[in-house]
């Protein structure tokens, strides 16, 4: 529902802070501890949750997430599962909204219509298809109207001004902005100010703006966090959660949650 | 350029029919956009395409012959059998016809920075080669399998001054060569052209490579119509993404009479599980920018393609061929990799022509057709590549020991 997401920000904003956004693999390493660290995202500071979707080939994602995916689904992990993860979720928590996020064609294959269905009925409020951009993403965003389901869209450092209009138009919920030319996990290239740019895509789309790739500190997100209405921090998460654990990936969301809250 | 008929016209999304279209992160929507422009005002100008003639002509060493296969026609005992010999090109394979094409674009785009996946190694060294001819910096992604059952072509590559980087992540083979690749122009998207080596990925590639490609089919209408007089009943390639079949086959789509043929790679055998043939076990879906069939599981997750050819083991499928299959334009059939171990070894022995492990699979299918043909009948197969490249898997695959020099 965008209802969900646009309370969120409302609150934040309220309070004069940027929202904290945290990225998942769903599935990694296996449904039971991802549905465990899912459920305590929120408690650790996390506002609005990505629920990544595991696909065989993420031509955008970096190694970390590549990775991760690749353990969900030697997990067992499918589409459906996701779904679940996100429905198990909702059983408990009714206003963190979830964001799922992931690659075309396992969506496709569900078909469009059914996986809007299904999403709606999971307690999901929207969608981030990485490799659907607006020219091809018309049938989702029909399925998704039906149910008031957010699409959201990216806006990247190529989108030029010319182009802002098309990525906006139709947007609920927020924007995505891509803080940088590159994949998941990378290195900031440019540590610089996004002021402009967020300006730019808030004033076209009059939707809040989160800036993500390349943050993977507290120190950066507090910086974006001046700029942004809301900051995305996912392959940091993940790696931790790959090499420490559990606890320390949810001692590192909440590091960075409160850095976000504090800016 | 021929003139393109309605069919073969991708609309304005990109799509041929239901296929193709542009499935990428937004990040590279603008690039392709900026690369589709730059190429509809090329392929408008004389003075582009006449370039790209001149090096046709005396780089490339176009056109390349017709060549009427007696003894092979003697041993089918139907059909006659002619070869387009695009393994005679410079660089050993049909490759470097897209790659003088795309790589004259990049010069006139300025872009200064070549990038290219491959997987049999034959369009790895067309790159590298036609960007060492214009002084270009290229850098070739390979699935670390492929690296190792291509070594002699990687060290063409290397000697051609291109860097190869191994792809370690998923299968190792030409998809994830593919996905490294876009994560590369992802990341460098101001001064890099992206080399696509087949007819697939986003709008414009599958139409721009086809139309670089498109020369073998219309010298082969040229010279059928000289040496016989008369069209072919059928014209025959292999298929992998089908960058050497969709250049065979355009000229002679609008031309009904003729029957396009391509022949996917089955592998172990299609009811295996164990192939790469899109088409024949694959179903539609979404991968590395465009829509078309895929090896997929039952939650839309790629399977591993399996074939003996480097060149052929790809989940996937260009979209053209998505359409012409789905409309019953032109048929896709299979041959397994004994069968293009048998008749790699046929043809070596009736023709003299050691052809690559990708054209030995069109071998059996052109010789079945000749026979249901009959001796009035005449077929063009496309012999888009030379087997020098595969003589160690081939060795290999017969329990032969070579020296690969490196490796006992």
């Amino acid at each position: 529902m965008t209802q969900r997401i646009d309370q969120t920000f409302a609150d934040r904003k309220a309070k004069g802070q940027a929202a904290f956004v945290a990225y998942i693999m769903g599935g990694d390493p296996d449904r039971a501890s991802s549905q465990a660290v899912l459920n305590a995202l929120p408690e650790n500071g996390v506002d609005i949750i990505e629920l990544g979707m595991p696909f065989t080939d993420p031509a955008a994602d970096g190694p970390t997430i590549e990775e991760a995916g690749l353990r969900s689904l030697a997990a067992g992990t499918t589409l459906t599962t996701i779904l679940e993860m996100a429905a198990e979720f909702r059983k408990t928590n009714d206003t963190t909204p979830i964001i799922i996020m992931g690659y075309c064609n396992p969506v496709h294959h569900m078909g469009y219509a059914n996986f809007a269905d299904k999403a709606k009925a999971a307690g999901i409020d929207g969608a981030i298809i990485v490799d659907l951009p607006p020219e091809e993403d018309s049938e989702l965003r029909e399925a998704f109207a039906v149910h008031d389901l957010a699409l959201i869209r990216l806006a990247t450092p190529t989108t030029n001004e010319a182009r802002l209009p098309l990525v906006v138009a139709g947007t609920k919920g927020f924007v995505y902005y891509v803080s940088m030319t590159g994949i998941t996990g990378a290195a900031f290239s440019q540590a610089g100010s996004v002021t402009e740019q967020v300006a730019k895509v808030r004033k076209a789309s009059g939707l809040p703006v989160v800036v993500g790739f390349g943050v993977k500190t507290p120190k950066r997100a507090a910086e974006v966090a001046k700029d942004a209405d809301g900051v995305v921090v996912g392959s940091a998460i993940v790696k931790e959660l790959h090499e420490n654990g559990p606890d320390a990936a949810l001692a590192l969301v909440k590091l960075l949650a409160d850095a976000t809250h504090g800016a | 350029m021929g003139k393109p008929e309605n069919i073969t016209t991708p609309d304005e999304n990109g799509r041929f029919g239901d296929f193709g279209g542009r499935y990428v992160a937004e990040t590279l929507m603008p690039p392709i956009l900026e690369l589709e422009a730059a190429y509809e005002d090329a392929k408008a100008d004389p003075k582009f395409l006449s370039e790209l003639d001149e090096f046709f002509a005396h780089y490339v060493g176009r056109p390349s012959p017709l060549y009427f296969a007696e003894r092979l026609t003697e041993f089918a005992d139907g059909a006659k059998i002619y070869f387009k010999r695009d393994e005679l090109n410079h660089t050993g394979a049909h490759k470097i016809n897209n790659c003088m094409g795309q790589i004259l674009l990049a010069k006139r785009m300025g872009k200064t920075r070549i990038i290219a996946e491959t997987g049999a190694g034959q369009h790895g060294v067309a790159t590298a080669t036609v960007a060492a001819r214009f002084g270009l910096k290229c850098i070739v992604y390979m699935g670390a399998t492929d690296i190792v059952r291509q070594k002699p072509n990687v060290f063409r590559m290397r000697l051609l001054g291109a860097e190869v980087r191994a792809v370690h992540s998923g299968t190792a083979t030409l998809k994830d060569a593919m996905n490294e690749a876009l994560r590369d122009w992802v990341t460098n998207v101001g001064d890099t052209f992206y080399c696509i080596g087949t007819v697939a990925g986003p709008h414009p590639y599958p139409a721009m490579v086809r139309d670089f490609q498109a020369i073998i089919g219309r010298e082969a209408k040229t010279q059928i119509l000289e040496r016989e007089g008369r069209l072919p009943d059928a014209v025959v390639a292999c298929i992998g993404g089908g960058s050497n079949a969709m250049g065979l086959f355009h000229e002679f789509v609008p031309e009904k009479s003729v029957r396009l043929i391509g022949v996917e790679a089955a592998g172990r055998g299609v009811e295996s599980g164990l192939h790469a043939a899109s088409l024949t076990g694959g179903t539609p879906g979404v991968l590395h920018g465009n829509r078309t069939y895929l090896l997929q599981d039952e939650h839309g997750q790629i399977k591993d393609a399996h074939s003996i050819s480097a060149g052929l083991d790809y989940p996937g499928i260009g979209p053209e061929h998505a359409h012409l299959h789905d409309i019953g334009r032109a048929e896709y059939v299979s041959a397994t990799d004994d069968e293009a171990l048998h008749w790699f070894q046929e043809c070596a022995r009736l023709e003299g022509i050691l052809p690559a492990l990708e054209p030995s699979h069109a071998i059996p299918r052109t010789v079945d057709l000749a026979k249901e043909l009959g001796k009035d009948g005449l077929i063009i197969m496309n012999m888009c590549g030379r087997g020098d490249k595969d003589v160690f898997t081939i060795a290999d695959a017969l329990g032969e020991h070579i020296s690969e020099g490196t490796e006992g």
